[in-house]
């Protein structure tokens, strides 16, 4: 197969070949085409594939040999916390009172489902350190936008409609600044030092009346730990803005700090980062938001309640800031962050973040001999690199990602952040072994050695893949989006 | 208490400790500062093992009446369909669920070429030339389609009718505030979008107008008319939310010209799931295809020649583009896009037509029942699998006692309309048998008196 196309499920279609075993139709069969007019009736049938069920089984198998999973190899991918995904968590999610319940069912029928929102939405204000937790927004992206609208509804509630900037720091993450465009403000960029850390001269300089909040990951995109939070926190507050904490990183500090103790007003977090709901190849996560007790009027509508061991839905919120999602949330997502929490506790959290903190000091410090280290300090749960030694031996960053996918690794994330030069950013998460991590390093360090000793080798990579580098020039300058049919 | 996703041991610590050259792994946290220093053990309930823990969760899920204990009529944007087996046994498979996004096409092939696949799928489903790789749900890539065309059209007025999902309608408000965008509803009328209201207020201002075909009732909105009249403003878009099951026998709202479709592929292999995650998605035509949100896949080639795919026109997106972006979504519904993708496999060409016909089928047949019980079924015009009936008690007692009987009853309109209070919307899909049809008819009718 190696040296062929690999078919795509329509390449596999025959006419009136069948897949499925539709119920019977047990109702008298009418001539439904009478109750709507001619030019509603559908006359080309879309072209969907006509396979058989094993067909269907092995096309998808074999896409799946071609993908790259936590449960198939190692997966430093910075920023993502590529944990490992309990089977349990699977398990749960696919219970009948779980995955076959319908949002608008009575809330009497569904207690049980919203008891395990309601006691997850505590554990998250314990954990976060924050007074009340939405569970509605449905990812990361999608949470920082919901806080950014409630800080925008705060400030318009005191009358502050000049508050139109988010400022965001130049190592963040790209959806930080895109959210704060999508919400109505400007994003205004704030430098780090050499530290690595937040400028707090340059931040003073940007903080004005016009500031609605400091977007703010911390520990930050380059695994370090903003250790001037409390003055950055003080900044923004004297001036009347509102700190947001992005979760991408909380994996570094379950139980050792919290973003609400730092002084942070709104907090979203990525379950499936930290608390293991799967990535799913690119979705569904979940992003609930966590917020001061003075945002919480604007949090989204409806909200859980609990009285007298009953729990219901308010939606009488007048200064809410409206629904962000249909329905309660990705809730099975919920359910397995929910599983995982419970597995773990606080003493199991705790241990997450000391051995996600303790894996990634360890690989930094044992690949700091080969690759510069821009930021020589105590990382938190992921580091950065920089390839600039190897470029001058004329392999890049992108060359030794490839590399690594010869050994049976997924790459770390590379060219982010974009304040680093052939930045590669390793978090190699607490669930990955010892003997892992060495592998990991051992193949790292033959690399290095590989770009002064045969360059080649590591440009020329992959090797060992089932297709070698594609053309992503031609991708993007004559989109094929779609499968051309006959 | 040992925990089995933890594999550190205490000889890997004090080798790890002493290369990185510290005695203790609280040193490597001594750059969070004293003062907010989180002190003690979290306040959350304790660690428990795997037996117990899923004895509890199971008795937790056990106190919810499901479709599954139960028979159901609920629809209103969720809907109660057949899922292939297979399509579980896809989707769990690891190597999907497990991945992330798809940043390095050599070892992503799978999950880039079955996200080319769905796209594929849901061109063909909607008649639209370029589709993403999927939204967070139906209501979501809605609202982002107002924006967009607002964006596109650089004029800042959507008319939106009410005949569509409630809730989508709700994101629509609180996304079109954001870029400043002024959303006008539009009435209902006899079920349908009031034609004549939505002419009144379309002007040089209107930027598109938003239909959900076949709408929350049910009903199927006459695209062709809402064309022509979208037509009189060059530049306005028209915009449909469409349950693309329906699509298997209504004529796609490409056939009709509409410039943006979208909806949630739930109907296909996702189950309810208390409201999520489901799966949105996102068509349009190749003039908008720059403009998209979210991630697309193309196809290409690889060094030797060989058939790939890459994520590709990322020129678009935030980790990119940043606050230049043309939407902010990052992660989005993969797995279920795959779910969709398999469940459309398995279901094939011939299987979604059929599927789709005998949801009407049913849904008439039911109309049939009700009616010849006394119940009172309103609109005159043709629907899916949805029907709005009037009774003479409230919706929420009907539908407790219709909970004794084994039924989840349908959707309290009064919920979102007051003047539909007393209504209810009624959804019957390709797996109600005539029996259950006939006893939920018989039950209604009991209980309407």
């Amino acid at each position: 197969m190696a040296n062929q196309d690999f078919p795509l499920i329509f390449e596999w279609s025959q006419e009136s070949r069948t897949g499925f075993s539709l119920p019977e139709l047990d109702v008298p069969d009418t001539d439904i085409d009478e109750m709507f007019e001619d030019a509603y009736v559908r006359q080309d049938a879309p072209q969907l594939p006509e396979v058989s069920e094993l067909q269907i089984m092995r096309h998808y198998t074999g896409l799946s040999k071609r993908n790259h999973g936590v449960d198939s190899g190692f997966y430093p991918l910075g920023s993502c916390t590529m944990k490992y995904n309990p089977k349990m968590n699977e398990d749960v999610a696919r219970l009948a009172g779980f995955s076959h319940i319908h949002p608008y069912q009575p809330e009497e029928t569904v207690q049980g489902a919203l008891h395990l929102m309601y006691d997850l939405q505590e554990s998250l204000v314990e954990i976060t350190g924050m007074d009340t937790v939405t569970l509605q927004p449905a990812a990361g992206a999608h949470g920082e936008w919901t806080g950014l609208m409630m800080i925008r509804a705060f400030h318009e509630a005191n009358g502050d409609h000049q508050r139109t900037k988010v400022i965001v720091p130049d190592s963040a993450h790209g959806t930080n600044p895109a959210s704060a465009t999508v919400a109505g403000f400007e994003a205004v960029t704030v430098k780090s030092d050499e530290r690595g850390l937040v400028d707090l001269e340059d931040l003073k300089r940007v903080v004005d009346e016009q500031t609605a909040a400091l977007m703010l990951t911390n520990p930050n995109t380059l695994g370090l730990f903003e250790e001037d939070i409390e003055e950055m926190a003080a900044i923004v507050h004297e001036a009347g803005g509102r700190l947001y904490y992005d979760g991408a990183n909380l994996n570094a500090i379950l139980g050792y700090a919290r973003p609400g103790d730092m002084g942070f007003d709104v907090v979203h977090l990525n379950l499936h980062k930290t608390f293991t709901g799967p990535h799913g190849g690119g979705g569904p996560g979940s992003g609930p938001v966590g917020v001061t007790a003075e945002l919480e009027p604007f949090l989204p509508k409806p909200i859980l309640t609990k009285k007298d061991g009953r729990y219901k839905f308010d939606d009488d919120r007048p200064r809410s800031i409206g629904r962000v999602k249909p329905y309660y949330g990705n809730f099975g997502i919920n359910v397995r962050a929910y599983t995982y929490i419970r597995t773990m506790g606080p003493e199991g959290l705790k241990k997450v973040s000391e051995y996600a903190v303790l894996n990634a000091n360890y690989m930094m410090r044992r690949l700091q001999e080969a690759f510069d280290l821009p930021f020589d300090r105590h990382c938190k749960h992921e580091f950065i690199l920089s390839g600039r030694r190897q470029k001058k031996l004329g392999v890049r960053t992108l060359d030794m990602a490839k590399r690594l996918l010869d050994f049976g690794y997924h790459p770390p994330t590379i060219y982010f952040p974009i304040n680093v030069e052939e930045a590669l950013m390793i978090e190699p998460t607490e669930t990955e072994s010892k003997e892992t991590l060495d592998d990991f390093i051992d193949r790292m360090l033959q690399i290095a050695k590989e770009a002064e000793e045969e360059p080649e080798t590591v440009q020329e990579a992959p090797h060992t893949t089932i297709v070698s580098r594609m053309d992503e020039t031609q991708a993007a300058r004559k989109p094929v989006l779609r499968h051309p049919m006959e | 208490m040992e925990f089995r996703y933890l594999p550190m041991t205490e000889k890997d610590k004090k080798e790890m400790l002493e290369t990185i050259g510290v005695q203790t792994s609280e040193e490597l946290f001594a750059d969070i500062p004293e003062r907010i220093r989180f002190q003690g053990d979290l306040n959350i309930k304790p660690p428990k093992n795997e037996y117990q823990l899923m004895k509890e969760l199971a008795d937790t899920a056990g106190r919810n009446v499901n479709l599954k204990s139960h028979t159901s009529f609920l629809g209103a944007g969720v809907y109660d369909h057949y899922i292939p087996s297979i399509v579980d046994h896809v989707i769990s498979r690891s190597e999907f669920y497990t991945a992330y996004t798809p940043y390095q096409p050599e070892i992503s092939q799978g999950e880039l070429q079955a996200i080319f696949e769905f796209q594929t799928m849901i061109c063909e489903l909607t008649g639209m030339d370029v589709a993403n790789s999927s939204m967070y749900d139906g209501g979501t890539a809605l609202a982002e389609a107002v924006n967009l065309a607002a964006g596109q059209t650089k004029k800042k007025k959507v008319l939106v009718s009410k005949a569509v999902h409630p809730e989508s309608l709700a994101v629509i408000h609180s996304y079109a505030k954001g870029p400043g965008v002024e959303i006008i509803e539009i009435d209902h009328k006899e079920g349908l979008t009031d034609l004549e209201q939505l002419d009144h207020h379309l002007d040089e201002d209107t930027a598109g107008v938003v239909v959900q075909y076949p709408n929350f009732f049910g009903q199927v909105e006459p695209l062709e008319s809402i064309r022509r009249l979208v037509d009189k403003q060059k530049k306005a878009m028209m915009i449909t939310s469409s349950n693309p099951l329906a699509l298997g026998y209504l004529t796609p709202p490409g056939a009709f010209g509409s410039d943006i479709v979208v909806g949630d592929a739930q109907v296909f292999g996702i189950p309810a799931q208390y409201g999520g995650p489901h799966c949105g998605y996102f068509a349009t035509t190749k003039k908008l295809m720059r403009k998209v949100p979210g991630r697309l896949v193309g196809q290409t080639v690889d060094e030797d020649g060989r058939r790939g795919f890459v994520l590709t026109l990322q020129a678009r997106e935030q980790h990119i583009r940043r606050d230049k972006a043309t939407s902010n979504i990052c992660s989005n519904q993969a797995l279920n896009a795959l779910a969709a993708s398999v469940a459309l496999s398995s279901i094939g060409k011939q299987g979604l037509k059929k599927m789709a016909a005998m949801n009407i089928k049913k849904t008439l047949y039911m109309k049939q029942q009700l009616q010849a019980r006394g119940i009172e079924v309103l609109y005159k015009g043709a629907f899916f699998n949805e029907l709005v009936i009037r009774l003479k008690k409230p919706v929420k007692d009907i539908n407790q006692q219709l909970l004794e009987k084994g039924f989840i009853g349908g959707y309290d309109l009064g919920r979102t309309e007051e003047r539909l209070a007393g209504c209810m919307l009624v959804a019957v899909t390709e797996i109600r048998t005539k029996e259950e049809i006939d006893t939920f008819a018989g039950e209604m009718g009991d209980l309407n008196g």
